[in-house]
């Protein structure tokens, strides 16, 4: 396959399309991570979730 | 399981952990397949090789109006029904959607400096573009600077609405006045002008690039409710620890 004279134009096209994208998976994988982090850190420290405090009977 | 099941957040939670990993599976095929037609496509008898910047420019731009369409109903969802998911759904989209639009505007502008001897042209279909990405940006500003969720989603769903006048402009830009970037050549009146070799690949990588869409926003929907589960128990945390003090 020959890119011809504008095989740079094409290559970073394709290369940048390739980074964003391959960012917005880290991002949102990351992000993920962090909230579950959260949420269990807080249910460790004992707090919890509304509809967890009414099956539990608490006010 | 009906539409009005997912309007519970939990239950959308358990679909998403079904769904997303055939998602997943579905869209890195497809793009693997995109891929490899678009490296084998010909040349264009004009454009040469350039032409294989198409595959990924127009599935891109195509998705900058798409995404604001989807964001424009959450916002409807938002403002009349009130859906608990429908704000969730219009924030996890707008940075996909910057995303696609700064895609679209950059393989654009690497595709025109071969073909049209410039990077960028302040013509009506770059420049209403442009305003599209700038949309983009200020809602997400808008989201990260108003604290309390609720009032947030209202005035992003306001401006969302207002926004969306942008999407027919882009459309019939091409249309409407003397431009450079050239008019449709698939969804047109008459069907694609397009020929076999460059449209299977295109609407191939179409197809890869919203099916990403489709992944990433399910993904980033289930960050933003674990993100308000996380702040509602803060909240309470706060609110256990001053009846304490009391």
């Amino acid at each position: 396959m020959s890119l011809g004279p504008y095989a740079t134009f094409i290559a970073t096209s394709y290369l940048t399309v390739l980074a964003v994208v391959m960012l917005m998976i880290a991002w949102i994988a990351i992000d993920y991570r962090r909230q579950k982090r959260r949420l269990s850190e807080l249910e460790s420290e004992g707090v919890l979730r509304r509809s967890e405090r009414s099956k539990a009977g608490m006010r | 399981m009906t539409l009005i099941d997912l309007a519970n957040p939990t239950r959308f939670l358990a679909l998403t952990a079904r769904v997303l990993p055939w998602l997943v599976a579905t869209t890195a095929i497809l793009l693997a397949v995109g891929l490899y037609q678009s490296a084998l496509a010909p040349d264009d008898y004009q454009q040469g090789a350039t032409v294989k910047i198409m595959f990924i420019h127009v599935p891109n731009a195509w998705l900058s109006m798409f995404v604001w369409g989807v964001m424009s109903l959450a916002a409807l969802g938002t403002l009349v029904w009130r859906h608990p998911l429908a704000d969730v759904a219009a924030k996890a989209a707008a940075p996909i959607g910057a995303a696609f639009t700064f895609l679209a505007l950059v393989t654009g502008s690497l595709w025109g400096r071969p073909m049209w001897g410039t990077y960028w042209e302040w013509d009506a279909r770059l420049t209403s573009v442009l305003i599209l990405f700038l949309m983009y940006l200020g809602l997400i500003a808008l989201w990260r600077a108003v604290e309390d969720p609720s009032r947030a989603a209202r005035a992003a769903a306001v401006l969302t609405l207002v926004g969306a006048i942008n999407l027919p402009i882009i459309k019939f830009s091409v249309d409407w006045w003397n431009t450079l970037h050239q008019p449709a050549s698939v969804m047109r009146m008459g069907g694609p002008s397009l020929d076999r070799a460059f449209l299977v690949p295109l609407l191939v990588m179409a197809l890869a690039f919203s099916l990403l869409f489709v992944t990433l926003h399910l993904a980033a929907m289930r960050n933003e409710i674990l993100r308000r589960r996380v702040r509602a128990m803060q909240m309470m945390q706060v609110a256990q620890a001053g009846r304490r003090r009391a």
